[in-house]
């Protein structure tokens, strides 16, 4: 059995992952200050991935890098290549797994009690500080339940991708990608393997996250 | 030492309507009170001093530093203010232990022996040995309170801010704290501004007090001055005077009172624009002889150190409140007199707060 689809689902989606803890987190964070209006619009397009069907964003994806448009041809002159590439997965993963980043660590931002903050600048520590060593731990749960549904949205993430990248073996093809073309040519059994890891892979997502939780109960209740 | 405070800040929002802060007044050392009702602007007061909200106009001037001055376009941080401000819920960082609480206020400290000495001499004033790796859901309320305040001293902040301190803690805790707090308020000799609705604890902790309505500064005296004669209708009511009554000019030491169907002799002299007299409820006495009228009796409170009698006059107004007077138990008798007198001197005179000095 050929393993790439596996490594190179898991790259896809641990690195688009990290993008998207990192930008979701600054979009919940910027947008929060801004005055109502513009935080309405900004709200609406940084949620559109989640509703609006994955072969749509590929479509916009297609339609923004394609090697004929104007932003692809530029990117091309430093070697840099979107489409039919296994980083334009990643680009397509964290397009579709943004928007859960996004409103998770906004839900959690809102909650988060402002006097600490206040507090924290009144006892003069920098605003960094207060926002690594206060904000983000007060808030830890709800931006690692965060970082969770991203990676596991980017790990099975599928229509995007199939337009931007497509299905090359040993290139861009990706554990729910290969699934689909084994079983198009008619593998059934060879699909069904590859159902098994995901399933694999996913109870063990969800079980490192149910430690982390408890782990995070005892330490408060200790 | 002293805070000069100058500053207009306009706030409108759809659910509470618009509210316009105006707020002036200056101290000169020692614990000034900013007492007012919810909603009276003490809360935004301080967020404006500590630089978390910014006035739109006006100046805050700290022992000569200016703080805020909208004209010469200054707006220091927070975190350059120095200013410690102690929140009503204490704001300690969950996720932090008391000690790792408290090094936030030495952060500055770069010294590692002096900032291991400033904390032990902290824990120690605030008596939180033994504390000092639990974590803020490990802490009663009252260690909670001795956190936060640590955390602020060690700092060694040029004004404290105490707003509303002892508002989430109950009724023992509560007095044991204030006693507490006021031991320490005194050796540490710093100004603060201590923020409350409860008029008993700014009487107690307070040397001067600043009396706060719908944003403006009423009065500001002396906590003894201000109890005896809180010059205008709103700030007697908020001193807690309970009956506060429109009244008259009537002579240089007369009002007259419609609404009770009475006149009064004063011992203070009336001036132009009175609006209103008040009467505390302890001062109505059955045995004094000046202002002596028939009353009859409406209704019977009883509290648990003392009783309140509600009474009218012969000929109160119909829709003119019950009077109320409270006697202490064991001083009350069988029947209740069928006249009552004041005495001059507490017949506290109310003019319109718009009046200039």
């Amino acid at each position: 059995m050929d393993w790439y689809p596996l490594y190179n689902s898991l790259r896809i989606a641990a690195i688009s992952c990290v993008i998207v803890f990192f930008t979701g987190i600054a979009a919940a964070y910027y947008t929060a200050r801004l005055p109502r209006v513009i935080k309405g619009v900004l709200d609406v397009v940084f949620t559109l991935p989640l509703v609006l069907p994955p072969t749509v964003c590929g479509y916009f994806l297609i339609m923004l890098f394609g090697v004929r448009r104007p932003m692809g041809m530029f990117l091309a002159q430093f070697g840099i290549k979107f489409v039919m590439t296994w980083y334009g997965g990643v680009l397509a993963a964290a397009l579709v797994a943004f928007p859960l980043m996004y409103r998770t660590a906004r839900g959690a931002f809102e909650s988060f009690d402002t006097t600490l903050g206040y507090s924290g600048q009144t006892l003069g520590l920098r605003n960094s500080y207060i926002f690594w060593r206060i904000r983000m731990p007060a808030c830890r749960q709800g931006i690692m339940a965060g970082t969770v549904l991203a990676f596991a949205r980017a790990l099975g993430e599928y229509g995007a991708t199939s337009m931007l990248i497509g299905y090359t073996p040993g290139k861009t093809a990706t554990i729910s990608t290969t699934v689909y073309q084994l079983w198009r040519t008619n593998n059934e059994a060879a699909a069904f393997k590859w159902v098994v890891v995901n399933i694999i892979i996913s109870a063990v997502v969800l079980t490192i996250v149910n430690m982390l939780e408890r782990r995070d109960k005892k330490a408060v209740f200790k | 030492m002293s805070l000069t405070v100058d500053i207009t800040k306009n706030l409108s929002s759809k659910k509470s309507g618009d509210f316009s802060l105006n707020i002036s007044f200056e101290t000169d050392g020692g614990v000034s009170g900013l007492l007012g009702a919810s909603g009276s602007g003490k809360s935004m007061s301080l967020m404006c001093i500590a630089g978390i909200v910014k006035p739109d106009r006006g100046r805050i001037i700290l022992n000569g530093r200016t703080l805020f001055d909208s004209e010469r376009r200054i707006n220091l941080t927070p975190q350059k203010r120095r200013v410690g401000y102690l929140f009503q819920n204490y704001a300690l960082f969950p996720d932090m232990t008391a000690r790792q609480n408290i090094m936030c206020g030495l952060h500055n400290e770069k010294d590692k022996t002096r900032k291991e000495e400033s904390f032990q001499e902290i824990i120690e004033l605030m008596q939180l040995m033994g504390l000092e790796n639990h974590r803020p859901d490990q802490l009663s309320g009252g260690q909670k309170q001795r956190v936060a305040l640590a955390r602020i001293l060690v700092g060694n902040p040029d004004l404290l801010m105490l707003d509303e301190p002892f508002s989430a803690l109950d009724g023992h805790l509560r007095s044991h704290l204030q006693v507490e707090t006021q031991k320490l308020l005194k050796r540490l000799g710093k100004e603060a501004l201590l923020v409350t609705h409860d008029r008993n604890e700014a009487y107690q902790l307070c040397h001067k007090i600043a009396l706060l309505d719908s944003g403006r500064v009423l009065v500001h005296k002396d906590k003894e001055n201000l109890f005896a004669d809180p010059e205008s209708r709103q700030a007697a009511v908020l001193t807690g005077c309970k009956n506060v009554v429109g009244a008259e000019k009537a002579g240089e030491y007369q009002v007259h009172v419609p609404p009770w169907g009475v006149r009064f002799t004063t011992s203070q002299p009336v001036r132009d624009g009175l609006c209103a007299i008040g009467i505390r409820a302890h001062y109505f006495d059955p045995d004094a002889v000046q202002n002596r009228f028939p009353i009859c009796f409406a209704d019977e409170i009883e509290a648990p150190f003392e009783y309140f009698g509600q009474f009218r006059y012969e000929n109160q107004l119909d829709e003119s409140q019950n009077i109320w007077w409270s006697i202490p138990k064991g001083q009350k008798t069988a029947q209740w007199p069928s006249e009552i007198g004041v005495d001059p001197v507490n017949i506290m005179l109310l003019y319109n707060s718009s009046r200039t000095l």
